[in-house]
């Protein structure tokens, strides 16, 4: 008898383990930053360049950002929920143009809607190089300390704003 | 007069040719404009992990994003900065993930013992079996016959 158990035994482990190896998502690499204090950065706004921003200003408030390109084809899936989600004004939207032609930025804004309070520019990626960023979109949670709490690699769902975005804002808020 | 422009064609003209050669190339310097650093910033490139193309190393990429990493290896060590402040760089945005050769650590561990536990653990079944085969009775074997006559020569 053993002799047959023992082979299904290995062979139900192994199936349980291509199992979960099918289920898990190679994409999702978790960032060394959470938890982490956000890198600093100085750049400009999109919308006017002659206004410096950097890290320090952004200290003192619970914010969201969200890298985001006019090429980036998966940007235009999540837009629509950040539009909405904007307009609830329970947290500041800061975009990080990344990679882009300032010029074509704004033009998709234009066409698409604006959810952000202002877009940084980070013309040659290296803002996105010190967050980590791999795969535009991607959005982060930042504290008042300035801490990095959460990050999101890819399109921002539904789910993932109603049940790990706006419950961790409320938290930071609270 | 004949002499002289045989001359020149076969000799002076290659010669200047062969000349300019360097001269030509050049235009193509400043992606190697030191060629230790270049290669020193390919070693690093080929241990770091695109993760934009996941199963390419950041030197074998063309992704955008290991273009701009390749630039910035390129930028640190020009500042005169060691292979382990890059990957430290590298780690500190993008985790151990991106490390083609991860350093040992609780997390990790599973990942350099795991091979030699399994090894081990075959190596022992295969041992504990062949002992109880060794323990048998010879009659708990079939006899060695030949499956087919055709696979011994007959001799006649």
């Amino acid at each position: 008898m053993s002799r047959f158990v023992w082979p299904l035994v290995v062979f139900l482990v192994l199936v349980v383990f291509l199992a979960v190896g099918l289920k898990l998502d190679p994409r999702e690499v978790p960032s060394p930053l959470i938890d982490k204090p956000a890198p600093a950065f100085r750049t400009t706004l999109l919308s006017r360049p002659e206004q410096a921003v950097q890290r320090e200003d952004m200290l003192g408030k619970v914010w969201i950002l969200n890298v985001w390109a006019s090429w980036c084809v998966a940007c235009r899936e999540e837009h629509p929920l950040l539009v909405e989600y904007s307009k609830k004004g329970t947290v500041p939207i800061y975009g990080l143009n990344y990679k882009d032609d300032p010029k074509a930025g704004l033009e998709w804004l234009r066409r698409y809607g604006n959810p952000y309070t202002e877009s940084l520019v980070d013309r040659d990626g290296r803002i996105g190089i010190d967050f980590g960023v791999y795969g535009v979109p991607e959005t982060f949670v930042i504290d008042r300390q300035g801490v990095i709490r959460f990050k999101h690699i890819g399109p921002v769902t539904p789910q993932v704003l109603s049940e790990k975005i706006e419950p961790l804002v409320r938290k930071l808020n609270g | 007069m004949a002499d002289l422009r045989t001359l020149l064609r076969r000799w002076l003209l290659p010669l200047l040719l062969v000349l300019a050669g360097p001269a030509l190339a050049k235009e193509a310097e400043p992606v190697a404009a030191n060629p230790a650093l270049e290669a020193r910033m390919m070693a690093l490139a080929t241990e770091l992990r695109c993760l934009v193309c996941q199963n390419q190393t950041i030197a074998d990429s063309h992704a955008d994003l290991a273009v701009d990493l390749r630039q910035q290896i390129r930028d640190m060590l020009d500042k005169g900065m060691t292979d382990a402040q890059v990957r430290s760089y590298m780690t500190d945005r993008y985790g151990d993930f991106v490390l083609y050769n991860p350093p040992m650590k609780p997390a990790t561990a599973l990942l350099w013992i795991g091979p030699g536990v399994l090894l081990v653990v075959a190596l022992t079944a295969l041992f504990v079996v062949l002992r109880r085969r060794q323990r048998m009775a010879a009659d708990a074997f079939d006899p060695d016959t030949p499956d087919d006559a055709d696979d011994h020569p007959v001799t006649r």
